[in-house]
């Protein structure tokens, strides 16, 4: 009973040092995305709140947290307020499996450098991603109001839509890794393509080389999954002014865009363990390799973040019907191909693990 | 559940505070999922009854309300108001004057230009080109505000000529200007001209006829996306037009992608034709009058004025009572950057305009809102409001 409780406890203290940790992070990425697009329209970006506006963040979420949550009348006050809750939660919870490193947690506690190390991992983060949709859906028909139930309509239409092409993309993946634990997948990518040559353990292992057409399909379809430009339909500003977000104020917005942020980070992380070798060095050989890997994985996560805020600072968004004319009869059906070709190669080869 | 059930459109109000609507346009659209059955724009937001304020004031005290119906190029208005006037009553300007017309003209194209074009890209959802084109909009205002003392409402072009002299090192600096401004196009050209997405979003979107174009009243840039060589500095050149030379860019499809070519192209255009005045500026017509010297319509020199008594009677007059205008009626129109901007002039022989009529064209281009966006998407509306290039001080006058 006791142990069970100690347990309990455990587990509590880690992921609540794991959040904290990840919330941390989050609010320097944000800070890092608003200094990048800013860069790139030639803006100094937020440079007032601590030195070059390090603490904006911060002072955003307090000036969030202080401010009045305004409902609308008309809207169902249960959903409406259960809506943003649901995004956050979901996009914290799919951290539990993401593994940010192997081995002892500096030595304290063996094989701890993920909270949760299920060997169907990829299938429940595939799941919690799934469901982020719920949160958009009911804050945009709870709100009671016409540009929300738009973008409700859209986002239920786009999320899914991608999520297809993600399926398929991952199952690509997992035949070659040969299991659905992340961790598992990780350590695949010691070999590859470049010891196939003879070379030591490098980048030319990783996923990303062999399945290149995947990895591009499975980074554009992560910007279409958390609504990131050129795929920002659900909150277009130049036609919904801000989609389901529109009647949302205060923590509830913040939640929202908390939510959306953890679930970019998150697929950032995704692109990095599935396809960038998680945390393994560039190269397998000393210096490098004496980094301690989470560093190489959060180095990675900040890599594939870079790209996605450059996106959203170049490109036009796309119209809906041609949004899902990509998803369905252009992702879809290569990422269909692949799937048959990788799984023929692997057969025809051996290779199969 | 009834056997029948009524099937009712989604309606929706896109503005007045919508961020795509451009000013306090509001539209209402009905939906049909996401396709548009119906575009009902509605105006007067903005109405300041501008052609009424204008009978009450006289003519010089009018010039600066044109600055304030399109606002995003100020002079060109002032310049079709100056021009009605000068028809009226026989004046001819002088030709550095005429130079320092056409070159602000131009200036204020780009200026519209620019806007426009950033924008449009900003309605289909690319946010970075904006802030580039604003950059480089802030240096012409600069120009502005070097001439005449205002950034936006600049009052410069009067009847009979402009206000002041340009200084020689504004004129080198305007110079200076068009040799780096093209470079700046081509970056925001590399944004956007060959973006798949900008592509996709544009092509064959909000097409119109020429035979179209005609009926709707539309001008400028409207007309020559759809194939029609008609820019009235070449029409029926004014000032000193007919001596520049420059080409006018027309497209083949009259869709969104072939407006934007165009204000592209015809930024460029307008560097050449403000080389060639700075040039002239700074070369053969270095010294001269830039405005009338006609002492019953243009007020003295403030230097005369001192000097002469002649002066110092006129310089009252003009500025108590205003010129007197025979009686009659003219219509000047200039090629404003949206189109066609037109003043229809009745003068009854006092010192104020009995009536004048306002030409402008976005007017004309946003009455055909419907007619262009009726089944298309919702996200097309705002991508064919931006290429219609709508600025509400205009339109609402």
């Amino acid at each position: 009973m006791i142990e069970a409780l100690l347990t309990l406890l455990f587990f509590a203290v880690v992921s609540f040092g794991f959040m904290a940790g990840l919330l941390l992070i989050v609010a320097y990425l944000l800070w890092a995305d608003r200094k990048i697009w800013a860069a790139v329209q030639m803006r100094r970006g937020p440079n007032v709140v601590g030195p070059w506006g390090l603490f904006q963040s911060f002072a955003d979420l307090i000036k969030f947290a202080l401010k009045e949550v305004v409902i609308p009348d008309g809207a169902n006050k249960g959903v409406f307020v259960i809506a943003p809750l649901v995004t956050a939660t979901l996009a914290l919870a799919a951290w539990a499996v993401v593994p940010v490193s192997e081995g002892s947690f500096f030595g304290l506690v063996e094989g701890k450098w993920v909270i949760s190390d299920i060997n169907v991992g990829i299938l429940y983060l595939f799941a919690l991603s799934s469901l982020g949709v719920y949160g958009v859906i009911m804050g945009g028909w709870a709100s009671n109001s016409k540009y929300p139930f738009l973008s409700a309509l859209r986002s239920a239409a786009q999320m899914v839509s991608y999520e297809v092409s993600i399926g398929f993309v991952i199952v690509t993946v997992l035949m070659c890794a040969g299991s659905m634990n992340l961790t598992e997948i990780v350590r695949s990518q010691h070999t590859g393509l470049g010891t196939m040559l003879g070379l030591p353990g490098s980048f030319l292992d990783w996923y990303f080389l062999p399945l290149f057409p995947m990895f591009i399909i499975f980074f554009v379809s992560a910007l279409a999954e958390t609504n990131r430009p050129p795929f920002d339909l659900v909150e277009a500003e130049s036609e919904l002014v801000a989609g389901f977000m529109v009647e949302y104020s205060s923590t509830p917005y913040l939640l929202f865009m908390l939510g959306e942020y953890v679930a970019i980070v998150l697929m950032c992380a995704m692109t990095t363990i599935l396809f960038l070798g998680g945390w393994l060095p560039p190269i397998d050989v000393p210096p490098l390799n004496w980094v301690p890997g989470f560093i190489w994985f959060f180095l990675k996560v900040v890599l594939v973040f870079f790209m996605f805020a450059l996106v959203k600072a170049f490109v036009p968004r796309y119209r809906y019907d041609q949004l899902m004319r990509l998803g369905w009869k252009v992702f879809l059906p290569i990422s269909i191909f692949y799937v048959v070709l990788v799984a023929g190669v692997l057969v025809g080869f051996g290779w199969a693990p | 559940m009834t056997d029948t059930q009524s099937v009712r459109n989604f309606s929706i109000n896109f503005g007045p505070q919508h961020p795509a609507a451009h000013g306090v346009l509001r539209l209402v659209l009905e939906l049909d999922g996401e396709v548009c059955t119906r575009v009902d724009p509605h105006i007067g937001l903005l109405h300041r009854g501008t052609e009424k304020l204008i009978e009450h004031k006289t003519y010089l005290q009018a010039v600066p309300y044109f600055d304030r119906l399109d606002y995003v190029a100020p002079m060109n208005q002032e310049h079709a108001w100056c021009l009605a006037i000068e028809k009226l009553l026989g004046l001819t300007v002088p030709r550095r004057g005429q130079l320092i017309r056409v070159l602000f003209s131009e200036i204020g194209r780009i200026l519209s230009h620019l806007l426009n074009v950033t924008t449009q890209a900003m309605d289909v959802g690319a946010l970075t080109p904006p802030l580039w084109g604003f950059e480089e909009r802030e240096k012409l205002m600069v120009f502005y505000e070097r001439a005449s003392g205002s950034r936006m409402h600049a009052a410069y072009f009067r009847p009979g000529g402009v206000h002041e002299d340009l200084p020689p090192q504004l004129v080198e600096d305007i110079g200076t200007f068009c040799e780096h401004h093209n470079k700046v196009l081509d970056d925001i050209e590399g944004l956007l001209t060959d973006n798949r997405i900008f592509k996709q979003r544009n092509v064959d979107i909000g097409v119109v006829s020429l035979k179209e174009c005609f009926e709707w009243g539309f001008s400028g840039v409207m007309v020559r996306g759809s194939g029609a060589a008609w820019d009235l500095r070449r029409a029926q050149p004014y000032e000193c037009y007919d001596e520049m030379d420059f080409d006018i860019p027309i497209g083949k499809n009259g869709d969104c992608y072939d407006r934007y070519l165009i204000r592209m192209q015809e930024m460029r255009e307008s560097v050449k034709i403000m080389k060639q005045c700075v040039n002239l500026l700074l070369g053969a017509e270095r010294n001269g009058p830039v405005s009338a010297n006609d002492g019953k319509v243009v007020p003295p020199k403030r230097e005369e004025m001192k000097r002469s008594m002649e002066a110092l009677i006129h310089h009252f007059k003009l500025h108590t009572e205003g010129f007197h205008t025979p009686p009659g009626e003219v219509y000047a129109a200039v090629e404003a950057p949206k189109g066609e901007f037109g003043v229809y002039l009745v003068s009854d022989g006092t010192n104020k305009a009995y009536r004048c009529k306002l030409r402008a064209p976005g007017f004309a281009h946003l009455q055909a809102m419907d007619h262009i966006c009726r089944g298309h998407m919702l996200a097309d509306v705002s991508a064919v409001l931006g290429s219609l290039d709508i600025v509400f001080g205009e339109v609402d006058r």
